[in-house]
């Protein structure tokens, strides 16, 4: 597998200046002669396909849900960075590269990162024009909080659903497209085969999930921004939805999948009410900035009311173990922190599966000290949210948290210009892998969903266009076309007929007890190889157990749901592997091989290189590659809270 | 049997739900349904009913959902004949079976509004709500073409109206809770969120007239003032963004009926 990250020569800062001043342009007049398929319509999805469109393209988008609205990206709560130094504090595009390839504990790619702090100013700019009700000040301008740990106030919210207003700015700018007929949106479609014509991506294959059609499309480029792998763990903070089966078809293909096991674990969220849960809410970080995380010193006291434990009896471990960060430890080290003392048996609230599985958020000091009021102000509506679902007065008694899988840094690998190992297969926001490393910061998601989609796609893309022939894309009568169309009615009537006693559901929670706990918060090695062989055995048993109700010629939830496990039992695999394989800890990824005294130990002199893992067939174990990570400006460090 | 805060934590429940395929008459069916723990929420109590089904060997309810915390807007059930069930200022995903009596009866249907058909069973297809959109609610503003973004102050209490009115989350409560099916109230949301902001204003007139012509073109009824969007919305959107969605199309209308062109206003403001 051949990986040329394409970055640019030159000094940091110049880089992208100049590699845009070199890139190819493509006529006005002959941009409308090029297809371009963007798959997805969250932040970059949509950014990209507007901006296409507005190019003069002509643009395909394709979403699973009911409208492009809908994309996971409206969840996120906290905010966007953006490098604008309104706050008159000290930062700098340099300063939020630095933060960002820090936080991303030096796995990241040093060129790509400071492009992202680059663009970051132009995305405000962008999405206040379309209207985003950013916060503002009195005087009308707008505000910024510190969010994640900044040192530096540069991060741009509307309300708690940042995530929300930025999609629908950008849902506005391509619906926009729509209706002026320079995009057709297909909804209810999903992708399930990309299509490869001389080595080069020319199309895709769908399924529509109304009527249950199959049908491929040809296009010159095709552009995939369909997220993250999160549900691979069953729980998760992710949509019902999100899946990996577009990223995982276009693996299949050729695809080198870059660094699967890099995966965010949230600490604050609601712990797991009972065997039938289906999602996990997370509730805003901010919530630590005033409550104190405790579980009981002794683990009979863990069935106790909360009241009915005396202080004395309370350990604070976050306080104990971080005195400096206290409760504010980042996100890696305070979920594990929770982890270790669950796992000592100290957990407090419902047993679910025999274990108590989650810490106290303790607001009462912070009552007593600024009032039940104030900590209404502040938080009201995440308390709110909390009593919604947990049936819990957390002004009267402590809120009980545990971590939960959130974000995945990895994603399908792709050089400087955001281009998959495959040429023509363009890759933009969570489902690419390059900007976050080990570890992504809060408030950095929107940023580069939005800075690949308005920023970067539009000119990388028109660059390999520039290179392709107009009109020379094949006729979907190719049979290249032909044999993935094959490829995927066999395989959807496959899981139809195989009509055994097991539900897709049973198997996709299957799964995720298995990567929670041995690919989780903490990894280690006997774990993983456990956790392959079982997953191999239960990949196994779906296809020969599972049952899909249901019909190929309608709206088949089961369908949808049994072939994107399938998928994750596959990637499930290379995840454990990508974890067995990574000798090292860093960020997400903690191995307890490798640690000082419960602190990650970085191996920088044999793993500053990202993981990139190639397709060898069904059944057979990926084969391993690597793209070294050089460092021209950043100098490594250990990242330390105590 | 475990107690969740005092309560019994399982239900046992009797479930109406509705049964069709696109472009044919439907029907209720009836399941019982036992040990439904009063923590979970009413998709998880939907998911126990399809995994049971698949037991029996039997078609599975489809119904529409995503991000099961409140904010994508794609589940739309109307349950005991409410749009999102009877808590107010939440939507489907968010209701928890506490709400409900053991033994208790449950009736879950579609949204009911004629520019929302049926695609199966609890599904239909809102596509009218993007038409809509489509047809004006934006800004025209090309990637890469935006001023500086402080060059356009925005007052706070202007920002903080047009975030209340942003804050719609397109699920189509308001169609459904409506007796004339009126899209009012996604539709003034949307051209309050635009047209107060300064950023709004070139496109204002326009935006007004072609999106009220779409969404009469797409089958919405008319507002009669019975308010059932506003109790029903799970965004808690209120009435107001109607009185100025009326207003601000009584504008644009008498601005385009005294210009020479006899079309809207090229100023806008």
């Amino acid at each position: 597998m051949k990986l040329d990250s394409k970055i640019p020569a030159g000094p940091l800062a110049d880089k992208w200046n100049n590699h845009k001043a070199k890139l190819r342009l493509v006529n006005p007049a002959n941009r409308r002669k090029y297809h371009i398929i963007v798959v997805g319509s969250g932040l970059a999805g949509s950014a990209a396909a507007a901006s296409f469109a507005e190019m003069g393209y002509e643009v395909s988008c394709f979403c699973y849900q009911d409208s492009p609205r809908r994309a996971h990206s409206i969840a996120a709560q906290g905010g966007i960075n953006a490098a604008k130094n309104y706050q008159n504090d000290g930062d700098s595009v340099r300063r939020l590269f630095q933060d960002t390839i820090k936080g991303g504990d030096y796995r990241a790619r040093e060129a790509n990162v400071y492009r992202l702090a680059q663009v970051s100013a132009n995305i405000i700019d962008q999405c206040v024009a379309q209207g985003v009700p950013f916060a503002r000040e009195y005087g009308g301008l707008l505000a910024n909080r510190s969010f994640g740990g900044a040192q530096v106030s540069r991060t741009f919210y509307a309300r708690g659903q940042t995530g929300q207003q930025l999609l629908l700015g950008a849902y506005s700018a391509l619906s926009r497209q729509i209706g002026l007929g320079a995009v057709k949106m297909y909804t209810r479609h999903e992708m399930l085969d990309l299509v490869l014509v001389d080595g080069k991506a020319k199309g895709i294959v769908t399924r529509d999930l109304v009527t249950g059609a199959v049908e491929s499309w040809a296009s010159d480029v095709v552009v995939v921004c369909t997220g993250g792998y999160g549900n691979v763990f069953y729980l998760s903070t992710n949509a019902q939805g999100c899946n990996v089966t577009a990223t995982f078809r276009a693996h299949r293909r050729g695809a080198g999948f870059a660094n699967p096991c890099y995966t965010q674990i949230h600490p604050t969220c609601i712990p797991v009410h009972g065997e039938d849960q289906s999602k996990l809410t997370l509730m805003s970080e901010s919530l630590r900035n005033d409550g104190r995380v405790w579980v009981p010193k002794n683990a009979a006291d863990c069935a106790k009311p909360a009241a009915d434990i005396p202080e004395e009896a309370r350990d604070y471990f976050l306080e104990r173990k971080y005195p400096s960060y206290g409760n504010l430890a980042p996100r890696d080290i305070a979920s594990r922190a929770a982890k270790e003392v669950c796992d000592e048996g100290r957990g407090v609230g419902q047993l679910v599966d025999g274990k108590r599985l989650g810490v106290y958020l303790d607001f009462s000091a912070a009552i007593k000290r600024l009032g039940e009021g104030e900590i209404r102000a502040r938080y009201g509506n995440l308390f709110d949210m909390y009593e919604n679902i947990t049936g819990e007065n957390a002004y009267k008694q402590p809120m009980r948290i545990f971590p939960a899988v959130h974000y995945t840094m990895g994603g399908l690998w792709v050089d400087y210009n955001l281009q998959s190992n495959i040429p023509g297969l363009f890759v933009g926001g969570e489902a690419n892998f390059s900007d976050h490393g080990a570890n992504r910061l809060g408030a950095s998601a929107l940023m580069q969903g939005l800075a690949d989609g308005y920023f970067v796609l539009p000119y990388t893309v028109t660059d390999y266009l520039a290179g392709e022939k107009p009109g020379s894309r094949p006729s979907k009568d190719a049979p290249e076309f032909k044999a993935a169309l094959k490829d995927v009615n066999d395989r959807v009537a496959k899981l139809l007929s195989i009509n055994g006693t097991k539900s897709p559901r049973h198997y996709h929670k299957a799964l995720g007890k298995i990567t929670w706990e041995k690919c989780g918060m903490a990894r280690d090695k006997a774990g993983l190889e456990g956790a392959i062989r079982d997953l191999q055995a239960l990949r196994d048993d779906f296809w020969k157990n599972v049952k899909v109700v249901g019909s190929g010629d309608a709206l088949a939830p089961e369908l949808e749901r049994a072939g994107r496990v399938a998928d994750f039992l596959d990637f499930g695999i290379m995840m454990c592997l990508d974890a067995l394989t990574r000798e090292e800890s860093c960020g997400g990824h903690f191995r307890t091989e490798h640690q000082d005294a419960g602190e990650a130990k970085r191996d920088d002199a044999q793993y500053a290189h990202a993981a990139v893992w190639q397709w060898t067939g069904d059944g057979q174990l990926p084969a391993r590659h690597t793209e070294p990570l050089v460092y021209e400006e950043t100098q490594l460090s250990t990242r330390s809270y105590k | 049997m475990v107690q969740e805060n005092g309560k019994a934590t399982t239900l046992a429940l009797k479930l109406r739900v509705w049964r069709q395929r696109r472009g044919q008459p439907g029907a209720f069916e009836e399941h019982a349904l036992a040990a439904v723990p009063t923590s979970a929420s009413f998709l998880e109590m939907m998911d126990m009913l399809n995994e049971q089904l698949i037991k029996q060997g039997k078609d599975t309810f489809a119904f529409d959902h995503d991000c099961r915390e409140g904010i994508c807007g794609m589940c739309s059930m109307t349950i005991n004949g409410m749009p999102h069930g009877p808590l107010p200022g939440v939507t489907t995903c968010q209701l928890h079976m506490r709400n409900f009596r053991d033994g208790e009866t449950i009736t879950v249907e579609p949204w009911r509004a004629r520019a929302f058909p049926v695609l199966k069973d609890l599904a239909v297809d809102r596509s009218a709500f993007d038409k809509v959109i489509q047809s004006g609610g934006f800004i025209t503003v090309r990637t890469g073409s935006a001023p500086e973004a402080n060059n356009i102050p925005v007052p706070k209490p202007v920002a903080d109206e047009a975030m209340d009115a942003a804050e719609c989350i397109g699920c189509g409560a308001c169609v459904a809770s409506c007796k004339n099916g009126s899209a009012m109230l996604f539709v003034g949301a949307k051209i309050n969120h635009l047209n107060i902001l300064p950023q709004g204003q070139a496109e204002r007139d326009r935006r007004t007239l072609a999106m009220v012509k779409t969404m009469d073109e797409a089958g919405f009824g008319n507002c009669t003032n019975y308010g059932e969007c506003q109790a029903h919305c799970p965004k808690s959107i209120t009435l107001d963004v109607i009185a100025k969605l009326n207003r601000d199309y009584l504008r644009a209308r008498v601005k385009e009926f005294f210009s020479s062109t006899g079309k809207p206003s090229k100023g806008g403001d």
